[in-house]
């Protein structure tokens, strides 16, 4: 007897566009690499105000800049956060990361560096990160039915214990997701190569299919135009060869498992881009782990399914990650880092459907505002996708 | 009773062995996932947790077939039993 997906709720915070969040972050968001320093400040003077910093943001143009404002705005509007500080070195881009964020009708304040030192930047700042940061205790949680809950999924540091085990109860659990109408993304482009026709042959209609598979060329294209080998020291990386994985082939069946038996392809996004609709979506996105987790929470999404099997060890600022293994190693030596323990799958000590259920369960207790392993270890890894070099 | 490996599908080439400290000569016992059913086998090397044995002989240039897919190709000979990984097995892509 399953989990009534539909008739459950769970309590978080209703944003001011109508999305429902988990966490209730208030967040000093840098537009580039510059205004790091002034952003950890702020959050060392305001308790409860979190700061994001990254490694780029300056002389980016074209798609490649495009991207950087959709990531940082689509990170501030993310409903996991209650309010947004922006600093930037200029108030040119500080103002259009403000304004996009604004458009959701969350409060977010930007400041500009030049014309005021990183001392008097981060004496405003600081003043606006305290009633921020008073303004979001005050807000009460709500229930909202669990279908408005978003969820997201990526892998890494896979074996073969991926494969068979902790992948496939992601797509048990997406299975039931998607048949309740939750509004999902997997993504993940050159690791899915090798099974890219078991994808192509799940998207719901012949347009998604062209579409989807539009976005593989492509990528593909880049792994030839750049590669210097058959890229046997990168993908499977390292970890995913001491893990037992050969060939991308076999990682990228493994990783397919994550979307199940039954959910098909509603759609597909661009990097960072918000869904339009309810169902399984697929993002064009990189397979490095910290690039791909930042792509969904900027995508809006507001819990994260994350199979491991070597024991990839990686958080997101905003978005809760949930780890899962069923390798019995990374089990017993990498505990701390595993929210669900799946490896009874592996000697048959519990069947796929259970380890579905211990998934929903833990996203369920996640959503009303259990902390994971990722959280309490203090992972924040924030990293944004660059689509080439600088002007 | 341990099981000591396991075969997504009793089509494939390969087993991933699920335990630690797996030697050479140890009788092993396998679960077929998809079918549902046990197989014996006596491990011919010593393989490391996650990685593969070969379930039958295997010549250089076949395919290697897991999940029923294929997902490269033997670049030598490899005995039933044997280590199955990238001394052995190349990918197709790429």
């Amino acid at each position: 007897m399953g989990m009534d997906l539909k008739g459950s709720s769970f309590e978080g915070w209703r944003r001011e566009n109508g999305r429902m969040g988990v966490r209730n972050h208030v967040v000093v968001l840098p537009v580039d690499d510059l205004s790091n320093a002034a952003a950890e400040a702020v959050a060392n003077n305001i308790k409860g105000a979190m700061a994001i910093p990254h490694a780029y943001g300056r002389l980016q143009f074209g798609a490649d800049l495009d991207l950087h404002f959709r990531t940082l705005i689509g990170t501030g509007t993310n409903p996991n956060v209650a309010a947004v500080i922006v600093i930037g070195i200029e108030p040119g881009w500080t103002g259009k990361i403000v304004e996009g964020i604004a458009a959701s009708g969350k409060p977010v304040e930007g400041f500009a560096i030049e014309q005021n030192g990183d001392i008097n930047t981060i004496a405003s700042a600081s003043r606006a990160a305290y009633r921020m940061v008073k303004h979001a205790s005050r807000l009460k949680k709500v229930k909202a039915p669990l279908v408005e809950l978003w969820v997201s999924t990526k892998c890494g540091e896979s074996d073969t214990t991926s494969g068979l085990a902790s992948c496939p109860t992601v797509g048990n659990a997406f299975d039931k997701l998607w048949e309740a109408g939750h509004t999902l993304v997997f993504g993940e482009t050159t690791e899915l190569t090798g099974g890219e026709h078991l994808v192509a042959a799940r998207c719901r209609t012949p347009e998604i299919r062209q579409q989807f598979q539009a976005m593989f060329d492509r990528y593909q294209g880049v792994i030839e135009a750049n590669k210097t080998s058959d890229l046997s020291d990168s993908q499977p990386t390292k970890g995913n060869i001491e893990g037992g994985l050969t060939t991308i082939e076999e990682k990228a069946l493994g990783n397919i498992q994550k979307i199940g038996k039954k959910c098909l392809v509603d759609g597909v996004l661009d990097k960072a881009e918000a869904p339009t609709g309810s169902g399984l979506w697929f993002m064009d996105s990189s397979s490095a782990a910290a690039e791909m987790v930042t792509l969904c929470a900027a995508s809006g999404y507001a819990v994260h399914f994350f199979p491991t099997g070597q024991g990839n060890v990686i958080g997101n600022p905003i978005l809760p990650v949930i780890k899962l293994t069923a390798n019995p190693r990374t089990q017993r030596t990498m505990s701390e880092h595993i929210d669900v323990d799946v490896t009874g799958l592996l000697q048959k000590r519990m069947n796929m459907d259970e380890a579905g259920e211990a998934l929903l369960d833990c996203m369920l207790r996640t959503a009303d505002g259990e902390l994971t392993a990722a959280e309490l270890l203090g992972h924040r890894e924030f990293s944004l996708t660059r689509l080439y070099e600088s002007a | 009773m341990t099981i000591h490996f396991v075969v997504h599908d009793e089509g494939d080439s390969v087993g991933v062995v699920v335990v630690e400290g797996l030697s050479a000569s140890n009788r092993i016992n396998g679960w077929v996932m998809d079918q549902d059913k046990m197989i014996e086998f006596d491990a011919k090397s010593d393989i490391p947790i996650g990685h593969k044995l070969a379930i039958r002989p295997i010549k250089a240039g076949d395919t290697i077939i897991k999940y029923g897919v294929d997902i490269g190709k033997a670049v030598a000979d490899i005995a039933a039993g044997e280590h199955l990984h990238v001394h052995n097995v190349k990918t197709k892509r790429w």
